[in-house]
């Protein structure tokens, strides 16, 4: 084995080095001033909590504050991977992901695939218009839209199930059904939007590729497989990455609107046990808390460099 | 129909792509057709009798028009008071997020800019792994912000997706040689930023404000755990209270005697709720639609 020798700079040299960097620095003093708030904000707000998720591997006493309080190593930790809670939660969660990422993930893309190929450009402008404005939408409305619409009396849908005959369903009230009421609301709700990315990606397809297959005699359904496909294959691996460093990130918000106790056996994922348990729940566990939660931005890490490393040595395409 | 209609006569379709122009046009309709639904159905519910709604009069179209609902909600004192209280938050939270997000996507987008690398890593690491609520909580809580407006507005004041979606636009569309030629007349950088750059980025700065703008109106979490004075609360929290917790005081909004008649006003506030709650973003969004292209996409898309 050689062994190399990293190339000293001559100190002469390290000092002009330094010199430049400290003449390009203050040539940008004023960018330099424009950029200290936007800074100052993520040093505060963003890597500061950071910081402060120390207290996972804390007994945290608010009086003693972050620092003072005293390390306890993985205790927390432990016991959040001992209680029984944890495989029920961390189930819940997994399988909530998955389902949202196989049924939710194809919508858009038969979305913008089929808006391609419409001549109309009205029409086309239309049902954009029509299927994006569902995302624009908060989430409190949408759970008391559901709320409404699957009501065990008054709802639209089980009226309807009434006056076909059916006896009315308790959707809310059923364990089983969350997931997809879950699920399929947010496809409602998101697909439209979702569809943006990849139209944007079709137009980026060469118009030559199209005439040419047009003029092989390729049918369109060809040229989706063979052309728009491939075409925006890029930008669906980036997609699927994101969304597979997300995977734990299940919508806190909608969940927790959408739990009552019939259902929590299937709905109470990580982030809502960990709101339940750091901030509702008398103890103040904020330490415990703090470790659920340490451990869920760990996790989706993991996942988001794994993916991003198979789907660079696989597929070509990555993140960084 | 539209066949005949073709100025030019095409090339006729085979039969496979004559099928895959039917089922296009079948699932594109079906898709409008599942997502508008919904929407009509609450609209006309919020303007029909609340007896007929209850009872399931209503399918399409509102039955026995009246303003009930809406006259329920304007009597809501907590409703009206929240409305109010989200506007500000709207606006104030806006303005902040907007001017922050200038001054952080337009350095960036620099490519002298000393220490971009750098900052942009920092940027982009806060998407990829996060401190967590209980440490966010607690920061909250040290800053004294906790039960003041500021922590609905602060906490939240940038947003790292459209830093990049503003920065990428600004090296879409501002040209160096506009800056070289620029710094040759003398103009500085801020000069240049608010004289050439910020007129040239109306379409960015539409889209980046429809989104806050949504993103505070919508905003129902930070005031969940932030927020215990009933007198700072958004609509979304009352919203919160009412439609998904049932929690309506119909004595605030109404004299009905009958229990019946009282639970039927409810269903009918909560339509019309849903209609005040909703509307402005879905009437407001179609103006900036146009821009969504110009903006997200290059913004998006490029690098």
């Amino acid at each position: 084995m050689r062994t190399v020798t990293p190339i000293q700079a001559h100190p002469k040299v390290r000092l002009r080095l330094l010199a430049a960097h400290l003449k390009q620095a203050k040539r940008s003093w004023q960018l330099l001033v424009l950029f200290s708030l936007p800074l100052a904000y993520l040093i505060i707000f963003q890597y500061w909590p950071m910081y402060g998720a120390q207290i996972a591997f804390k007994d945290f006493i608010p009086v003693k504050g972050i620092m003072g309080s005293e390390w306890v190593g993985m205790k927390h930790m432990t016991r959040f991977f001992g209680s029984y809670d944890f495989w029920r939660v961390l189930k819940n969660t997994i399988g909530l992901a998955f389902y949202h990422l196989i049924v939710g993930f194809p919508v858009p893309i038969i979305l913008a695939l089929g808006l391609n190929y419409v001549r109309q450009a009205r029409f086309k402008k239309s049902v954009q218009m029509i299927t994006y404005a569902p995302h624009f939408i908060s989430t409190v409305v949408m759970v008391g839209m559901l709320l409404q619409f699957l009501d065990p009396r008054t709802g639209i849908v089980n009226q309807f199930l009434t006056l076909i005959g059916v006896d009315p369903v308790h959707f809310m009230a059923k364990p089983e059904l969350f997931q997809t009421i879950y699920v399929l609301s947010d496809i409602w709700q998101n697909a439209g939007w979702g569809c943006i990315i990849y139209l944007a990606a079709l137009a980026g397809v060469s118009p030559t590729l199209h005439e040419a297959a047009v003029v092989d005699g390729a049918s369109k359904w060809r040229r989706i497989w063979h052309i728009d496909l491939p075409g925006i294959m890029p930008v669906m691996i980036i997609l699927l990455i994101l969304s597979m460093g997300n995977l734990m990130q299940t919508g806190f918000e909608k969940v927790y609107l959408m739990q009552n106790p019939v259902n929590i056996t299937t709905s109470e994922v990580i982030d809502t046990y960990v709101y339940k348990v750091g901030l509702i729940s008398d103890g103040l566990n904020f330490s415990y808390a703090s470790a659920i939660g340490l451990f869920k931005s760990i996790v989706n890490l993991l996942l988001l460099i794994t993916v991003n490393q198979i789907a660079r040595v696989v597929g070509k395409e990555s993140l960084w | 129909m539209h066949h005949i209609k073709r100025p030019k006569q095409r090339i006729k379709e085979s039969r496979g792509d004559a099928a895959f122009t039917w089922i296009n046009y079948s699932i594109l309709l079906t898709m409008v057709l599942i997502t508008l639904y919904p929407l009509i159905y609450i609209v006309s519910a919020s303007f029909s009798d609340s007896q007929a709604v209850v009872s399931g009069k209503v399918w399409l179209w509102p039955v026995q028009p009246t303003l009930d609902g809406y006259e329920a909600i304007f009597k809501h004192k907590l409703i009206v008071s929240s409305v109010m209280n989200s506007f500000y938050y709207m606006i104030v939270g806006t303005l902040f997020n907007v001017v922050l997000t200038l001054m952080a996507a337009y350095p960036l987008s620099r490519r002298d800019f000393y220490g971009a690398k750098l900052f942009m890593v920092l940027l982009v690491f806060t998407m990829m792994f996060d401190g967590g609520l209980i440490p966010r909580y607690l920061l909250v809580k040290d800053l004294g912000m906790l039960d003041t407006r500021w922590a609905l507005i602060i906490p939240a004041a940038l947003s790292v997706w459209n830093v990049i979606i503003t920065r990428t636009y600004f090296r879409v569309t501002i040209s160096s040689e506009l800056l070289e030629a620029a710094q040759m007349d003398g103009c500085n950088d801020f000069r240049f930023l608010w004289k050439i750059v910020l007129p040239l980025s109306a379409p960015i700065i539409a889209v980046i404000s429809l989104f806050y703008a949504v993103g505070h109106w919508n905003q129902y979490f930070n005031a969940l755990i932030y927020l215990k004075d009933q007198s700072l609360y958004p609509l979304q929290i009352v919203l919160k209270d009412i439609l998904v917790q049932n929690k309506v005081d119909m004595s605030m909004v109404a004299d009905a005697v009958e229990i019946a008649e009282k639970d039927a006003l409810r269903q009918l506030l909560k339509y019309s709720l849903i209609v005040v709650a909703a509307g402005p973003v879905l009437v407001l969004y179609p103006f900036v639609q146009k821009h969504f292209v110009k903006g997200v996409m290059i913004g998006s898309l490029k690098e």
